[in-house]
């Protein structure tokens, strides 16, 4: 009955010329629709993230992300060098359908995660899914996508257990927390090849005793070992602390030249302190995100910032190498009044990703957007990302993703790295703390 | 050795710290035989108004101290009028849940009022570097530190030289016959909870000077006070300032001499060894 009634409107709208017209004229084309097959004139995606609760603005910065994405995606913009964007809008190969985002509510909680997904997959017969920003409940929600056979593109959590799963409909378009600490000794390589003899080989680690911190300091000496860095010693604590004074000291003595650093704010702020008043210097502090690119870190730190390192994934100063970055950014900012983030450019990344799939597998079949997404390949030019491009292995991992690295100069963050995409020239050693 | 050094003055500077705010629990229990579990959250008000009274009316926070002790004194004086008197009627276990729940409301009304972003006071009049020989120190940590020093030797003085201090000790000796001789326990346990709040709130308001604020800070620091007292003698003054520096000191050799990972867990067996030892801490009354 159902299908009678949507072939009826199928021709209602082709007759009226509401529906563009497919690739029908493509010759060769992989699976062309058989003319009977209407083309849909909306593709339901389902979307879930915190949007409400303790995370919620970071639940509104991703949502801004993706319906950024959707509305250019939807509309067309000619003089944006995106794909489907740039070619007028909608998904070409389906007839031009426009996307639609079904949104469910995580609340950050894994639980709800999961039954949401579940709701937006059975009742809601959305296509795929995208989601879910906290790595806790994307492994709930990829497991139910999983169960269920429907594609699942997790555009920002960076846990690297996510992809260990073995799924066959999961795929991650960020880099994850390895990758990034990896990033850490391919930047020391390239600061080594820029300033020879410059560069220490011993590096140490303040890190929490947190999952967040123990998984930096695990990678970030498996990849010491890797590029030939020696961890002079590393030092734990816990979130926090009220001091640090015993740890600094263990990094003074171990005569490392490079700190590694995962803070949150407080803590982050308190060993900066720290090191300037005990007077132990390093060539380079390097953070890992978390407290070091938190709002308030620059305000909190003041003028002993300058010089400080961090890993980021994305910043708005790309845009000096990648117009593309200005174009998006000046319309999320004109949208929206904020400039985006590492998590507003992810989600919006992961919906291009998405799209690009559907649209290359012609049909809304699940083996079909699956098989799509398995030859994924944008270009580093197509995304608004610091990233080599997207393409995803076996176990549905982009392996072209990469962090980026800033340091902070004149009082903002700039990025420094990958040298393709330096705003600013690194700074490098910075100066020691009497000098100053 | 120059390890050593530093590790034993930045020790003794935190202890200080800790001594003061350790102090002002103590009174509590010595003169009532009260655990204020809200301690810790007391010190966090003291940080937010430090913080507010620096951002919003550009107060030094040594200026803004005095203020800071005589707002806390009377966060002290209302807790006790409208929560501790009704439930000292009320079984013990309501008088330690009452201080909890008030702990919990209060860091409650903190996130939703201050929201949960971590708070700094900016460059200060402190701000700076104290060098001498091996041993570099902020000079926001020794200005913290001698305040707390003074303050601490002001409540001494207190306690011990004037007419109040005396009334206040003997209500805590003996509450009979100290109302026997004419002393209003009443009063004296307000006094009581207003000198105690007061302390934490100097505490606070130094502390301010170098430490992120944010709800939760009192968690950090409320658990170190309260073993600061257990060490020192539930009751002793004397007993918490000096187990306060004693922990300090502690904390940060065992981070240089063992590992920073175990260096409260050093500091918190230290303290069960002492407890196993003499129960009623290094200064307490048997």
């Amino acid at each position: 009955m159902r299908k009678k009634l949507a072939a009826i409107l199928a021709a209602a709208l082709a007759i009226t010329g509401c529906v563009q017209p497919g690739p029908v004229g493509s010759a060769g084309s992989a699976s062309p629709p058989s003319a009977s097959t209407a083309f849909p004139k909306e593709v339901l995606i389902g979307a879930v993230y915190p949007l409400t609760g303790s995370q919620a603005p970071t639940g509104l910065d991703l949502k801004n992300g993706i319906d950024l994405a959707v509305e250019l995606i939807n509309s067309g913009k000619t003089d944006f060098d995106l794909p489907l964007v740039k070619d007028g809008g909608g998904l070409k190969s389906l007839g031009g359908a426009k996307l639609k985002i079904v949104y469910g509510d995580s609340q950050a909680d894994p639980q709800k995660g999961q039954s949401e997904t579940e709701r937006l997959i059975t009742s809601e017969k959305v296509t795929a899914m995208l989601g879910a920003y906290n790595s806790a409940v994307t492994a709930t929600a990829s497991q139910a996508a999983e169960r269920l056979g429907t594609p699942f593109v997790n555009p920002e959590s960076s846990s690297p257990t996510l992809v260990t799963n073995g799924y066959k409909w999961f795929f991650r378009s960020t880099p994850d927390d390895s990758m990034f600490a990896e990033n850490f000794f391919q930047f020391l390589d390239d600061a080594a090849k820029k300033f020879p003899g410059k560069v220490a080989k011993k590096v140490a680690i303040l890190h929490t005793d947190d999952l967040f911190g123990s998984d930096v300091n695990k990678f970030s000496r498996q990849f010491a070992q890797q590029y030939g860095y020696e961890v002079a010693t590393d030092a734990a604590y816990k979130a926090n602390t009220p001091d640090l004074t015993s740890e600094i000291q263990r990094l003074k003595a171990s005569g490392a030249g490079i700190l590694i650093e995962a803070s949150y704010l407080p803590d982050a702020t308190l060993a900066i302190k720290g090191l300037k008043q005990q007077d132990v210097n390093f060539q380079g502090i390097l953070g890992m995100d978390a407290g070091f690119v938190d709002t308030k870190f620059i305000p909190n730190v003041g003028k002993d910032a300058e010089g400080l390192i961090s890993r980021e994934v994305w910043a708005k100063d790309l845009a000096a190498k990648k117009p593309l970055v200005k174009q998006v950014n000046d319309l999320f900012k004109s949208r929206y009044g904020t400039d985006m983030n590492g998590t507003s450019a992810r989600s919006f990344t992961g919906v291009f990703v998405l799209a690009d799939a559907i649209n290359r597998a012609v049909s809304l079949e699940p083996g079909k957007i699956q098989a799509a997404l398995r030859k994924t390949d944008l270009k580093g030019a197509q995304i608004i990302m610091p990233w080599d491009g997207v393409s995803f292995d076996e176990r549905g991992q982009n392996t072209k993703g990469r962090g980026i690295m800033v340091q902070v100069q004149k009082g903002e963050y700039v990025t420094v790295w990958p040298v393709d995409l330096a705003s600013k020239e690194l700074v490098w050693p910075v100066p020691e703390w009497s000098k100053r | 050795m120059d390890i050593l050094a530093q590790s034993v003055t930045s020790g003794v500077l935190l202890g200080l710290i800790l001594a003061l705010s350790a102090a002002g629990l103590t009174l509590i229990w010595g003169v009532m035989d009260i655990v204020n579990f809200a301690h810790g959250d007391f010190l966090m008000l003291g940080m937010y108004g430090t913080f507010f009274a620096w951002s919003i009316l550009g107060l030094d926070p040594l200026v803004a101290l005095p203020g800071v002790v005589i707002a806390l004194a009377a966060v002290g004086v209302v807790v006790y009028a409208t929560i501790i008197r009704p439930v000292l009627r009320g079984s013990v276990l309501a008088q330690i849940f009452a201080t909890f729940g008030l702990g919990i409301l209060l860091r409650g009304l903190a996130q939703f009022f201050f929201s949960p972003a971590f708070r700094q006071v900016g460059e200060t009049a402190s701000s700076g570097i104290v060098a001498a020989g091996p041993v570099s120190v902020g000079r926001e940590q020794v200005v913290a530190a001698a305040g707390a020093l003074i303050v601490s030797l002001l409540l001494f003085a207190i306690l011990d030289r004037t007419t109040l201090g005396t009334a206040l000790r003997a209500t805590a000796e003996d509450r009979t016959a100290a109302e026997l001789m004419g002393i209003d326990s009443a009063r004296m346990f307000a006094l009581a909870w207003a000198l105690g709040a007061g302390c934490v709130g100097a505490a606070g308001a130094l502390l301010a000077i170098y430490f992120p604020i944010f709800p939760d800070v009192g968690a950090t620091f409320g658990l170190l006070a309260f073993v600061t007292v257990a060490l020192g003698g539930f009751g002793s003054v004397t007993g918490a300032v000096f187990a306060g520096i004693l922990i300090g000191v502690v904390v940060n050799l065992a981070g240089v001499l063992v590992d920073p990972s175990y260096k409260f867990a050093i500091a918190y067996a230290l303290y069960l060894v002492v407890l196993s030892i003499r129960p009623q801490g290094l200064l307490g009354r048997a």
